[in-house]
């Protein structure tokens, strides 16, 4: 099985941010790895092949774009798992969705164009469902940032 | 905040949406796809970095693949007149991977502060929580650890 070596655990652990915007991005940021230019491109396809990494390049915060996100959540009765799994994951507007140990047990992230959008999302689904939809947007972000160590 | 973004700013936010091309000259090669000068995506993305529509240029780890398999979302009922300040503190901690105020659903929901700790397993999870927990003190009147059990659904739209 393939596993990761020093050199590979110094890029996932010194790039999860800072990424020069430069003709030769990666030579730049080879060197500090004390490695080449093809050599940092080829560990980078490698990383993502094995999924140690789930993507490169930038990080884009939708809100700045004019879209809007929110977090809901629902206390659905196990019986009813999946229906209303299937009724939440079928709308496009449900980017990522968590089953969570809790009485509320079901957790999703919307994402729409417009502010309106979040609305009408949490309204289709409280009427397809006939649960209610608990909509906690975000009122202040403190931190956001990924600090993973490899 | 929303900022105005034109036809060319969404041109590459699209061409960047899966990744930055692995290539020697991946800036070029997207302008080379859009049919618009290098450096005008250059200075494009670099005005999107500092306005912050990009949060960051880098590597996306799957935390699962680096052994963190504990993911707790930890939630705490903080007096509201104390909770900015200690949400900046909270989220200054370095296994604090998102922190976020959020409205209370009462009375069926009462945390509005939330915090995603990441471990190697629970207990991991469970001493960092009690970190978080000092810090609050009797500022905090509660709080609980959400853990996921499973991804029931996982767009390609990143954030």
């Amino acid at each position: 099985m393939w596993q990761m070596d020093a050199t590979d655990r110094d890029i996932v652990n010194g790039l999860q941010g800072g990424f020069p915007i430069c003709e030769r991005p990666y030579r730049e940021m080879a060197q500090q790895f004390g490695i080449s230019e093809e050599e940092l491109i080829a560990r980078l396809e490698n990383l993502l092949a094995e999924k140690v990494l789930t993507r490169f390049g930038p990080m884009f915060q939708i809100e700045r774009m004019g879209g809007a996100f929110s977090l809901a959540a629902m206390k659905v009765p196990e019986e009813d798992y999946d229906r209303v799994t299937g009724i939440v994951n079928a709308l496009p507007e449900v980017a990522h969705n968590y089953r969570r140990e809790h009485e509320f047990n079901m957790w999703f992230v919307l994402a729409t164009e417009t502010p309106e959008g979040i609305s009408q999302a949490i309204a289709k689904i409280e009427t397809e469902s006939g649960l209610a939809v608990y909509n906690m947007p975000k009122e202040t972000e403190y931190f956001v940032g990924a600090r993973f160590t490899a | 905040m929303s900022l105005k973004l034109d036809v060319v700013d969404r041109a590459i936010v699209q061409a960047t949406q899966s990744g930055l091309p692995l290539t020697a000259r991946p800036y070029h090669d997207i302008a080379e796809q859009l049919g618009v000068p290098p450096e005008v995506v250059m200075r494009r993305m670099q005005a999107m970095l500092d306005d912050g529509v990009i949060r960051r240029i880098g590597a996306v780890p799957n935390h699962y693949a680096l052994g963190w398999s504990a993911n707790g979302m930890t939630v705490w009922d903080v007096i509201n007149d104390q909770v900015d300040e200690l949400g900046k503190q909270v989220g200054a901690l370095e296994f604090v991977s998102h922190c976020y105020r959020r409205p209370r659903r009462l009375p069926d929901w009462r945390f509005n502060l939330f915090a995603m700790v990441h471990g190697r397993d629970r207990a991991e999870v469970e001493a960092k929580a009690r970190q978080i927990a000092a810090l609050l003190g009797t500022n905090c009147r509660a709080h609980s650890i959400l853990y996921s059990t499973k991804i029931l659904k996982k767009s390609g739209l990143r954030i």
